[in-house]
């Protein structure tokens, strides 16, 4: 006997599009609390603890939005590229190299004082990360190579160039040889909005790409020949568009957007080169796209969710002592959640009425 | 305006939690962790330091994996306001943030490992001579070698790793002049794939015993399958490559764990530089091979005494660098302050020190 049916659908459903990411969530909710409940915590409390107390005060709020500022310039540039078929997976080296050209003008500053400072220093972040994204892009639309491969390889590139300068010829001269430069002048280093808290200006930054997206994606031309691409390769080249600048020109606004991201990592809250200056943004900032839909709006709340994951985790482990990889967990769950009720996006469910004669089975 | 009401409105609130738990007499302690618990090594070792602390009746929290970035400054914070009234960074990385948080805190203690900067009266810096343990290595491995090749796997070129160098290779000079020592600067605290290339190459090169400053266990492990000898680090790592270790170094931080937050509960914590050894038990050596031999195995346990007692130091002149310059003169030992800032190498050691 059958209870339903699954039905191809005639058309993807708008609605399912935009509730699958709260369904993926609330599926996360509910397993990870189980996960709570088999690891011997209860459930109800360890989800408070994980969700709530991170951001139940000013400062708790303010690190939120802290956190979450790289996730969500990193997915804005990603999604200009995902949404035309270009799967730049070096977002996280396209960082690093933002980081790393933006940091040595800073100290090319060093102990100079200046308004004009800032601006060179960000600058110089976005035109790295933008130059380090043109080197899958020309490599793909000039010699047919795939991007995946080597945007990802560039990431390893990246950060060994950067344990090479702050190992060497970088390394703060009165730092004992520790891997880090010298900490930047204050004129390189993002203003804080809020005297004791941590948050900077770089979120007018992630903002600023947030609107841009929006109008470049639905109001320009050079959106809906990303959209077209996204869709089929085939037609957009029968459209007649010029594929190549296309190409060059997504991974160089993805790249640019990563860049900015490591440009606000170092001259806000650390405030120096060394070899941990990203936790891994420009790969976590893959779920923030997908989970927020590649639609700017979506990949704010995104960036909020992911950015929670990270700071309920170390909650979750000063208050209750849950190991701090339930954080990795969730945020794994959130995407696999998301993926698998994409299902429902093509099909959908359709219950069978009991039937007379199918009782008697 | 605005932002002046933040001020005082953030700076009251930090006030207000640092006084609250002042007056609540219960101690907890906190300990922030670069890596995971796991079975070995650095973060294992800390972990190990903690559980004697809660064994002593003092409630402990801990939390792992804390990337030496932005996120460290904002887990401190944490442990600071959530009523910790001593907090144990165990990282070199974490060295700036715990000053930062520190200024905001001034109720509460901070102890940061392996750094040099106590910014205000609330911080201490503690470290451990491991340079004492390198000289016993270094003293097996000059008798045990066949090839007069040691294999060094280097993770920074920092003083610390730079002196760990040395004194083995002044240790195993002095039973056998021929040594030389080679390193490999792998630029990581731990990555076992790099470690076990490292050390290939290594033993590729002639070098039949194997040491490493680096965190896993895959030195050793390499070393048990290419039969070549090998020690621990940080660890007692024997039961990972039971015939190839001859010892190993061990971090041990419980004592001085213990000590200082019995210290916070009477009242008597007092800002320090601390830089413990043998003598103290802050570096303590595993169980030695028996494949040593008798005879080697009483020298180095009675090399272990002087070293403890002071009889003997590790760094005694004459010694002098790769350019036969005098590093320090016939009979005279190197201060403190020569060793915290180490950036040579001794002669016999091959190669350039990464710039």
């Amino acid at each position: 006997m059958k209870l339903f049916k699954i039905v191809k659908r005639d058309e993807a459903s708008k609605l399912i599009f935009f509730l699958t990411p709260i369904l993926a969530i609330i599926l996360t909710l509910i397993f990870g609390a189980l996960i709570f409940y088999f690891l011997g915590f209860k459930p109800l409390e360890a989800l408070k603890f994980f969700f709530i107390v991170p951001i139940n005060n000013v400062y708790g709020f303010s690190e939120l939005l802290l956190k979450a500022t790289p996730l969500c310039l990193i997915a804005i540039g990603l999604s200009f590229c995902f949404k035309s078929n270009n799967w730049n997976i070096g977002a996280e080296g396209q960082l690093t190299f933002g980081g790393i050209v933006s940091g040595g003008v800073a100290l090319l500053f060093y102990g100079q004082e200046g308004f004009y400072i800032l601006p060179i220093v960000v600058l110089a972040g976005a035109v790295g990360g933008m130059l380090y994204a043109l080197i899958p892009a020309v490599l793909k639309t000039y010699f047919n190579t795939n991007e995946i491969l080597v945007s990802l390889m560039l990431v390893y590139v990246s950060k060994l160039l950067l344990d090479y300068l702050v190992v060497g010829p970088w390394s703060n001269p009165e730092g004992f040889n520790f891997p880090e430069t010298r900490q930047f002048s204050e004129s390189a280093r993002m203003p804080i909005l809020f005297e004791g808290l941590r948050i900077h200006a770089g979120i007018f930054i992630a903002l600023a790409a947030v609107i841009i997206s929006w109008v470049v994606f639905y109001k320009t031309y050079l959106g809906f020949q990303m959209k077209v691409s996204g869709f089929s390769l085939k037609t957009a080249k029968y459209a007649g568009y010029k594929g190549k600048t296309m190409i060059l020109l997504v991974f160089m606004i993805s790249g640019a957007c990563a860049g900015l991201a490591g440009v606000g990592e170092i001259t806000g809250p650390i405030g120096q080169l060394h070899r941990m200056i990203s936790p891994d943004y420009g790969f976590t900032a893959i779920i923030v796209a997908f989970l927020g839909r590649l639609n700017p709006i979506g990949i704010i709340f995104a960036s909020l969710v992911v950015a929670l994951t990270y700071l309920g985790a170390e909650t979750a482990q000063i208050f209750l002592q849950i190991p701090k990889y339930t954080g990795q967990v969730f945020q794994g769950m959130i995407l696999f959640f998301l993926l698998a009720s994409d299902y429902l996006l093509f099909f959908k469910i359709k219950f069978l009425g009991m039937k007379k004669n199918e009782l008697r089975h | 305006m605005l932002k002046n009401f933040f001020r005082y409105f953030i700076s009251s609130l930090f006030f207000l939690v640092a006084y609250s738990f002042s007056a609540n007499a219960e101690l907890k302690v906190g300990f922030v962790y670069v890596g995971p618990t796991g079975d070995h090594g650095w973060t294992y070792q800390h972990h190990l330091g903690r559980n004697a602390v809660e064994a002593a009746g003092i409630k402990t929290t801990y939390v792992e994996s804390v990337p030496e970035g932005a996120d460290a400054e904002r887990v401190i914070r944490q442990l600071a306001q959530s009523g910790h009234g001593l907090i144990f960074t165990t990282s070199f990385g974490y060295m700036d943030p715990t000053n930062k948080v520190a200024k905001d805190f001034p109720n509460v203690k901070f102890e940061h490992a392996t750094g040099y900067k106590r910014e205000h009266s609330n911080v201490s810096t503690y470290g451990a001579r491991f340079y004492q343990g390198r000289t016993l290595l270094g003293h097996i491995a000059g008798n045990m070698t066949k090839t007069n090749t040691i294999g060094y796997i280097a993770s920074f070129p920092i003083p610390e790793v730079i002196r760990g160098i040395n004194s083995m290779t002044l240790a195993a000079q002095k039973v056998n002049p021929n040594i030389k020592t080679k390193i490999v600067w792998v630029f990581t605290w731990y990555d076992p794939g790099k470690e076990a290339e490292a050390a290939q190459a290594l033993i590729d090169q002639g070098a039949d015993i194997i040491m490493q400053h680096t965190d896993s266990t895959a030195a050793v492990q390499v070393a048990e399958k290419a039969g070549v000898w090998s020690f621990g680090q940080a660890s007692d790592m024997q039961k990972f490559a039971p015939k190839s270790v001859l010892t190993s170094i061990i971090d041990d931080w419980a004592p001085y764990y213990v000590e200082r937050s019995k210290a916070v509960q009477n009242g008597t914590w007092k800002q320090q530089d601390t830089w413990h050894g043998l003598k103290e038990g802050m570096v303590a050596m595993g169980d030695y091979n028996p494949a040593m031999g008798a005879d080697l195995v009483k020298e180095v346990e009675q090399l272990q005494k002087d070293l403890a007692s002071g009889k003997v130091h590790s760094f005694t002149g004459p010694i002098y660098d790769q350019k036969d310059n005098v590093l320090v003169t016939v009979g005279n030992v190197a201060d403190d302050g020569m060793l915290l800032g180490m950036g040579v190498y001794v002669k016999g050691v091959e190669g350039d020190i990464p710039q």
